[in-house]
């Protein structure tokens, strides 16, 4: 709408008419986007600003917004604002190019030779790439990257395919680093038995599974919401049990090392490439898996169950028996991580399973898409290398203690205009369109029955 | 015979605490009963609060000096209302920044959670940047002696003044709920909102009115714990949960349900204290979390805002 139409609409003929013409401008769209963009400028420059502490509450305040480099980030607002309002007519003839490109593209990428050979050189990227690089960077790749990949592989399952809200994902993972400990001997609580680190991932997978199944069987019952509660409070009962419990350490965390891998004589160490190399195996046989499952019978009824429940239920799918398994495949995906974690890191404390954490892990598969195998992974290697890159290379722009600034920002972000994540899988794309034009409800947290 | 020793002090404390659950679970009650939806990021509310009246008690208190008489009353309701607003325009930024820009898109309901979950964390991450990391207590501002014994468990100020608070607000809002036009149209819209849009009921406008009173409530509970148990950062998570927990015993959506269920919930989980030690006091609350959920998902009282309020 013009802005004299909006100004006759108004009915404000008292005015003077460029007075009215710059209300009718100054509350049009256009106009509110701008503020929306200015105040989003000022929010980035109060994130990145210094901080401030409990005496001078208004210091970081005062020095982010009252400071020269305000009219940087305000610039940026009026990019962004630029951007929103005129991709609507250049978005139509973008997304013509896209088209245009993508399609042979496809075509070229769906031959069998060609996708198989694009999967080798990727592996082999993977396997040689690591060797190059610094100790710093192995590390990171191991600790940060490659254990949360397969974290957010297996909470991908249980909310992207299932459509369930798990908010207490990271006591799998404590349970299988408890698991862990208990059998080497390295908790207070002695073990019937001692084993070897290797053993500890069928019996680490074992109990997360057997958590997944004891916590799942009797809550999935409820409704979605519901359930993102309950397994937020399960979370927190592991995590305090383990606080609080002589037998594990309490607080301070394992009583002696866990032992390292052992591989004939071949002691791992602290070394991380052959941790690499242990996770990048089970990265493709999770992958590999992963896709299979997505196309399988259960993987279809995954997807039933998400979009419409009662429907699902109604052709004879089991719904509570497929919400079981999607939850002890995810659980147990964790607790494999948290054998590897426990062996690698040899020393652990309750402080790594914080609520904090099992958000974080719903970020990287948020961010890459819900859903999408490939989404996740990029995902989740792209938010966990950035904050590691920025602590190694000691840049000021971004502390690690904020990270959770930045997480909750790209959150809202991502629901705003991405919801269906970086790289979205078609069907979940499709669904969540079509939840928003009013047909179903594109997840499992919908009440039956009820109108979106 | 663990559970008589100091059964009426824990029983006290207990309620105290139980006061300021009801006050946040009304927080969840009332956005649950317009939206159907939780709020995650209403810790935040509360947490806000405990910040704004923890500075102007720091601007307001002199060191080394504890008021008395009329300043300590005048104090504490400044802080209250001061930590009430706050609330309430954080609750309002909440719902304009996370809930509004989703529900014009009919967004499923999983974006909503996860927006709000953002907002939760960008919030309370935030204030650990602007305003350090590091527990704060708030300055006295009155003198918290014992005021009279029942069965020899001594009831100090501080308990009747976060009792006497909330009781006040929570009367209020029965009124405001129960008589007034903005209390019919917050029963309209969790009746049905569709058709209450179709009375000329202005949806955004009671959705943003409920979130603000749910963050008015917040945001006093926010600085009556704070005076007591010191403000961070992080304040808000574990209250919060407990909170949600008490919404859900009583009815979700229903508010008498949720200062039934607050009052029971810091009863259960203080008094059985006698015999184990405090820092299991979470497992329990969150135990009757996950015991109710699956005995009685829909509370005591029932749920839905429109009917039972």
């Amino acid at each position: 709408m013009s802005a004299d139409a909006l100004g006759a609409v108004g009915g404000r003929a008292r005015l003077p008419g460029g007075l009215t013409r710059a209300y009718a401008i100054a509350t049009g769209t256009d106009a509110k986007r701008l503020y929306s963009s200015l105040v989003l400028g000022l929010v980035l420059a109060l994130m990145t600003g210094p901080a401030g502490s409990v005496t001078a509450p208004t210091s970081g305040i005062h020095h982010a917004l009252l400071a020269p480099r305000v009219f940087g980030f305000l610039a940026f607002g009026l990019v962004v604002w630029l951007l929103l309002t005129f991709s609507g007519r250049v978005g139509p003839r973008l997304r013509g190019v896209r088209q245009r490109v993508a399609a042979p593209a496809r075509a070229v990428t769906a031959h069998r030779t060609v996708r198989w050979s694009w999967y080798a050189v990727l592996l082999a990227a993977l396997i040689l790439v690591p060797r190059l690089l610094t100790g710093a960077y192995q590390q990171l790749l191991v600790d940060q990257i490659g254990i949360y990949v397969l974290l957010a592989l297996g909470l991908n399952i249980v909310i992207g395919f299932a459509g369930l809200l798990d908010l207490g994902y990271i006591a799998f993972f404590a349970v299988g680093a408890y698991t862990t400990a208990y059998f080497t001997g390295s908790l207070p609580a002695k073990p019937p038995f001692e084993v070897t680190p290797f053993l500890c991932f069928p019996l680490g997978v074992l109990f997360a599974m057997l958590a997944g199944v004891i916590l799942g069987a009797p809550t999935l019952r409820l409704r979605g919401d519901y359930l993102a509660i309950v397994t937020l409070g399960f979370g927190e009962i592991i995590y305090d049990v383990a606080n609080n419990l002589k037998q594990t350490g309490g607080p301070q965390g394992v009583a002696k090392t866990v032992p390292h891998f052992v591989f004939g004589d071949y002691h791992w160490k602290l070394a991380n490439l052959p941790y690499w190399y242990l996770l990048l195996g089970i990265l493709v046989a999770v992958v590999i898996g992963v896709s299979r499952l997505e196309n399988s019978r259960t993987g279809r009824a995954w997807t039933a169950i998400r979009e419409d429940e009662v429907a699902a239920e109604a052709s004879g799918i089991p719904a509570l028996r497929y919400k079981v398994m999607a939850f002890a495949f995810g659980a147990s995906t964790s607790g494999f991580a948290g054998v590897l974690f426990a062996s690698k890191n040899g020393f652990f404390d309750p402080g790594v399973f914080t609520e904090q954490i099992s958000i974080l892990i719903l970020v990287l598969v948020i961010f890459g898409g819900m859903g999408s195998i490939w989404g996740t992974i990029v995902g989740a290697a792209v938010l966990q290398f950035l904050p590691g890159y920025f602590r190694i290379s000691g840049s000021s722009v971004f502390q690690p203690q904020d990270i959770y600034i930045y997480v909750g920002f790209l959150l809202i972000i991502m629901m705003i205009f991405r919801p269906q994540g970086l790289i979205p899988s078609r069907r979940r794309a499709r669904e969540i369109g079509m939840a928003e034009a009013g047909i179903g409800s594109a997840d499992a947290l919908a009440a039956p029955g009820s109108a979106p | 015979m663990c559970f008589t020793q100091n059964f009426w002090s824990l029983l006290i404390s207990g309620l105290a605490n139980g006061f300021v659950y009801a006050l946040i679970a009304l927080g969840y009650t009332l956005v649950y009963g317009v939206l159907q939806l939780i709020n995650f990021a209403h810790s935040e509310v509360f947490m806000s609060g405990g910040f704004a009246g923890l500075f102007l008690m720091d601007h307001l208190v002199g060191k080394g000096h504890v008021p008395s008489g009329l300043t300590s009353v005048g104090l504490v309701l400044a802080g209250t209302i001061v930590a009430a607003l706050a609330g309430g325009l954080v609750a309002y930024i909440l719902e304009r920044v996370a809930y509004r820009p989703l529900r014009r898109r009919h967004a499923p309901q999983l974006a909503y959670l996860i927006s709000a979950i953002g907002m939760s964390f960008f919030l309370f991450s935030l204030a650990g940047k602007e305003f350090g990391r590091d527990s704060a207590s708030v300055p006295q501002t009155f003198t918290n002696g014992t005021v009279f014994h029942v069965f020899g468990a001594g009831v100090q100020t501080y308990y009747l003044l976060v009792a006497g608070a909330a009781i006040i607000m929570l009367v209020g809002l029965d009124r405001l709920i129960g008589a007034t036009r903005l209390g019919q149209g917050i029963r309209a819209v969790a009746q049905d909102a569709d058709t209450a849009s179709l009375m000329g009921v202005n949806i955004d406008r009671i959705i943003a009115l409920t979130f603000i009173v749910g963050g008015l409530l917040g945001g006093a509970a926010g600085f009556l714990f704070g005076i007591g148990n010191g403000v961070v950062y992080t304040m808000g998570f574990t209250p919060g949960i407990k909170a949600f927990t008490a919404a859900v015993l009583g009815g979700i959506g229903n508010v008498r349900g949720a200062v039934l269920g607050g009052l029971l919930l810091g009863v259960c989980e203080n008094v059985p204290i006698g015999c184990v030690d405090t820092s299991w006091r979470d497992v329990i609350a969150f135990g009757i979390l996950v015991l109710v959920l699956l005995v009685r998902p829909t509370g005591i009282l029932g749920e839905r805002l429109g009917r039972s309020a």
